[in-house]
């Protein structure tokens, strides 16, 4: 059984996908996702424990040896992925089943849990693929599925903000199509392994150099580096809110992963930092990120839109963390995918209870919720400290590495500016929590605490943003285990 | 077209021939060109054309929407099921070699294997290109 558990990452999920629609029962369906997804986050972590104490795992798909059949290769980098991925699933799954009974008719609750599990595969899929164009497979059944989620909002404004996201992401997916189309025509192989032995026998031609480029602006309109980002605000703004819990956790924090599989192990450090100045390029977007996008957040009067903006900033840390090209920048960038999907997770979630009692993420909405819903609110405010960076967050842990890495370069003024960054997240922050507890409640007098059902997913992951703040050196351990293996390159 | 003598009976006379053509078309699917995704079109095509002649509720009562919703869920679940089959008979997901009958050819598996994977595709592809044509031919046109 354990030697199947890369096939069996993917094939859970997907197969209790086409179930759902055949129980055609809310809670049913809802059983069968949460299931799924369990058993998905079990397989993970036997995963990453696997290839910690062993190495690397290759699974060869219908039997057919790579480089020419499909390969599933896990190691470090992707176990650790997977691991953040399935942890995400695991608790929005459970999460979902109140929520969605609030904001979903009751005819799609099924076709819910069917696109949310389609997601959830397609995004284990990129992330354990060691072949490239299952990796293009993989990411169009996790973004047409993610457009079907989006467009499941209340608000009819979730078609439009669904339909942008269509028109970026398909841009994006063609992108990358090309680029793989590009190296295929150059190398003849698809396997990431193969590849990353093959292209420095052709480095210099331009094809290369031209795929290189399709894949770069490829990836960062999934990622949503500035100035890609336009798609990101209005799909999470008015998703339904386990999807932007979901989404924003988890679908960019993959499409960073494809982005350092692709340039780091298939192309190479040296060729990605030496030749195509990649560094350079992603090093002033990611800050311009940083800065402008917490700038807009701290404008924002609709709480989801507020924290999709600072999504967009946090982003910026993971690329600002690889423009370093160092290890320890790495470190930063790995440890922030898990980190951020942690914070933005409880957030996200604890705005859903918000959503679920109130009806609304307005600010003006949250006035005097501090002592109505006090264990929501006070898990937003966890959630917060931990997006400022205080000591004893994740939140912490992560900007800790990244202003180290900016240091190790003699980059001071960069780590001036990830304070200054941190600072106004404070603010942005602080401006929901000077209205929840400091203004007199003016709603509905029925207004009670959100139900448990919502709350105790929401405290997991603010109580995994105090564990790993505090016992800090787990995960950074395996981020800088998965850096050097970045770094080092599949060959060595 | 409703009236209309020639193109009823002509409709009627094509669809069990595009069905045939379908199945032809999948079961040469593994050494010619062709396969799931074309016979599944092709399929869809002739109850695409039967709606237009006769009605879209005439063909709606053979092929119901819940039905052809529960194809494209079949589907998925045949081609995901081989790999399970595989993976219990002892094999690596979706290595049909695993489902040859008889041992000593193992490459007869594939055969089966690609025809069974290629059914499930069928089914989705067919699933959803009637949902697709239900749903636009069911609207009901502000203008008119």
């Amino acid at each position: 059984m354990a030697e199947h558990y890369p096939a069996l990452q993917v094939v859970v999920p997907l197969l209790a996908a086409p179930l759902c629609l055949f129980v055609r029962n809310g809670r049913a369906a809802w059983g069968l996702a949460v299931l799924a997804s369990w058993t998905a986050l079990g397989i993970s972590l036997m995963l990453l424990s696997r290839v910690m104490s062993s190495g690397v795992i290759s699974y060869a798909l219908g039997g057919w040896a790579p480089p020419i059949g499909i390969e599933y290769r896990v190691d470090v980098v992707n176990a650790w992925v997977l691991v953040i991925v399935s942890t995400i699933g695991a608790l929005v799954a459970p999460y979902a089943l109140t929520s969605v009974e609030r904001e979903i008719g009751a005819r799609r609750i099924p076709l819910f849990y069917a696109a949310y599990l389609l997601c959830l595969s397609g995004l284990l899929g990129i992330t354990i693929t060691g072949d490239v164009f299952n990796v293009f497979v993989f990411l169009e059944i996790s973004s047409l599925s993610a457009y079907a989620l989006i467009a499941l909002g209340q608000d009819r404004r979730a078609l439009t903000s669904a339909f942008r996201y269509l028109v970026a992401g398909s841009v994006g997916a063609t992108f990358i199509v090309i680029g793989i189309g590009l190296l295929y025509s150059m190398t003849g192989s698809l396997n990431m392994a193969d590849l990353a032995q093959l292209l420095p026998g052709v480095w210099e031609s331009r094809t290369v150099k031209v795929a290189y480029g399709f894949l770069a602006v490829g990836f960062c309109l999934k990622l949503a580096l500035f100035p890609l980002h336009l798609w990101l605000p209005n799909a999470y703004t008015y998703a339904p809110s386990p999807v932007t819990a979901f989404m924003a956790s988890t679908a960019t924090k993959v499409a960073v992963y494809m982005l350092l599989r692709f340039f780091l192990t298939v192309f190479g450090a040296a060729f990605s930092f030496d030749v195509m100045a990649l560094d350079r390029v992603l090093l002033p977007l990611a800050l311009v990120a940083v800065v402008s996008m917490s700038l807009v957040a701290i404008f924002q009067v609709n709480v989801k839109r507020l924290l999709a903006y600072s999504s967009v900033a946090q982003i910026g840390y993971m690329i600002l963390g690889l423009s370093f090209a160092t290890v320890t920048g790495l470190t930063a960038t790995l440890l922030h995918l898990f980190n951020h999907a942690l914070m933005k997770g409880a957030l996200f979630m604890a705005m859903g209870c918000v959503m679920y009692r109130v009806g609304s993420v307005h600010i003006d909405a949250m006035a005097g919720l501090g002592r109505r819903m006090p264990a929501t609110m006070a898990a937003f405010v966890a959630g917060g400290l931990s997006l400022v960076g205080v000591p004893l967050t994740v939140g912490f842990v992560s900007k800790w590495y990244l202003i180290l890495g900016a240091l190790e370069r003699g980059w001071w003024p960069v780590a001036v500016l990830v304070l200054i960054a941190s600072l106004m997240a404070l603010v942005y922050i602080w401006r929901v929590v000077e209205v929840a507890y400091f203004r007199e409640f003016t709603g509905d007098q029925q207004t009670r605490e959100a139900p448990w059902t919502l709350l105790w997913p929401t405290w997991a992951l603010v109580a995994l943003n105090l564990y790993f703040g505090i016992a800090a050196e787990r995960t950074a351990g395996i981020a800088r285990q998965a850096a050097e293996v970045l770094m080092t390159g599949i060959g060595q | 077209m409703r009236e209309e003598i020639i193109v009823r009976v002509g409709a009627k006379v094509l669809a069990p021939f595009i069905i045939m053509f379908a199945l032809y078309v999948h079961f040469h699917g593994d050494y010619s060109p062709g396969g799931g995704f074309q016979a599944g079109v092709i399929l869809a095509a002739a109850f695409a054309l039967l709606a237009l002649v006769y009605g879209l509720e005439e063909v709606q009562r053979v092929l119901p929407p819940w039905f052809v919703r529960g194809c494209a869920a079949l589907g998925v679940v045949i081609f995901a099921g081989v790999g399970v089959v595989t993976m219990l008979l002892g094999h690596n997901y979706l290595a049909y070699n695993a489902l040859a009958p008889d041992p000593t050819h193992p490459e007869h598996g594939q055969h089966y294997g690609i025809l069974l994977v290629e059914l499930g595709v069928l089914v989705t592809v067919f699933g959803v290109m009637a949902t697709v044509f239900y749903l636009f031919a069911g609207r009901k046109g502000q203008a008119s």
